[in-house]
């Protein structure tokens, strides 16, 4: 039988991870740090938002990029869901639109990593989102 | 929503705009039956709104669609269950539906460990509890407990943490018999 995950794996793990701890304090320098804000309502949630959000997690910490990924409710646009809010420091807002993998995959390699606009943009209608 | 996983996701978020610290998400497979149970321990909801909330569009919160329970509470019925809500202002609220686990229009569990997984990396904070039951076999998982065997130095919402995490719900409820598209069970 194979055996499942369990907490003493994790304490196993736990030692490991002890060895290459990277701190990361995003609270202090969250101003100077890539904010990403998903759309988490109801209708981004069956738009397949979870999925993007995981992506962007999963993808950010393999390609060793350092942001704050967080949840907002609505932004208003759910005839675009999944949407995904991008504020590179210094810049504005910037809101992506039909977000899926292939998408933020697209969002990171191209916008976050070289600044470069692409196509899924959604015009402004207010500054940010909560 | 395509699968109770992603209705759990939803109500989930009621708890937190709620202000609540703790979270237990329960999943309960007998016999014919299914039943989510999702409590917390937020501010609860006043008595003359109880009948209001499983209204399409209702909402006290800002920038919610006020979809999610009545959407759920649509779900449930359509698979022969109700949606049965408890709460006490002040207090917290406890949201519970049933299913026909072997309804025409039952819907999958689907990936409830990615759910758990964006759960604790948006809101590492929070105390999550999840406790899934098919007939006699049990899996449960506390997030106060990984994060007292992680201590102060390791993230939570580290990616190798949420991994596990991912991975320790998905392999453990398949040895329980919780079945959905892709797990392998």
């Amino acid at each position: 039988m194979t055996k499942v995950k369990n907490l003493d794996d994790l304490r196993k793990m736990r030692e490991q991870m002890k060895s290459k701890i990277r701190i990361r304090n995003n609270s202090e320098n969250s101003e100077n740090l890539i904010q990403i804000k998903v759309a988490m309502a109801t209708c981004c949630i069956a738009s397949g938002s979870r999925e993007t959000m995981n992506f962007i997690v999963d993808e950010l910490e393999k390609r060793n990029i350092e942001a704050v990924v967080t949840q907002t409710g609505c932004m208003g646009y759910c005839y675009a869901e999944p949407t995904v809010e991008v504020t590179l420091p210094g810049k504005e807002p910037v809101v992506f639109g039909f977000v899926n993998d292939k998408k933020a995959d697209e969002i990171i390699e191209k916008y976050i990593k070289n600044g470069e606009l692409i196509d899924g943009i959604i015009p402004v209608n207010y500054q940010s989102v909560d | 929503m395509k699968d109770l996983s992603l209705h759990i996701l939803d109500i989930v978020q009621n708890s937190i705009h709620a202000g609540a610290s703790k979270i237990e998400i329960s999943i309960i497979e007998e016999n014919k039956w299914l039943k989510v149970f999702v409590k917390d321990n937020g501010s609860g909801i006043d008595e003359e709104l109880m009948d209001k909330v499983t209204d399409p569009f209702y909402s006290t919160g800002n920038k919610r669609t006020g979809l999610g329970i009545p959407l759920l509470a649509q779900n449930a019925e359509l698979c022969g269950g109700n949606l049965n809500i408890e709460s006490e202002k002040g207090k917290g609220t406890i949201i519970t539906a049933d299913f026909i686990k072997g309804h025409i229009d039952m819907l999958p569990l689907g990936d409830i460990a990615k759910t758990m997984k964006m759960l604790i990396f948006s809101y590492p904070d929070k105390h999550f509890t999840y406790f899934h039951q098919v007939d006699n076999k049990k899996f449960s998982l506390d997030t106060i407990e990984i994060r007292e065997i992680l201590g102060e130095d390791i993230d939570i919402k580290s990616g190798e943490v949420l991994k596990f995490i991912d991975e320790m719900i998905t392999e453990n409820l398949v040895v329980i018999g919780a079945k959905w598209p892709g797990a392998g069970g």
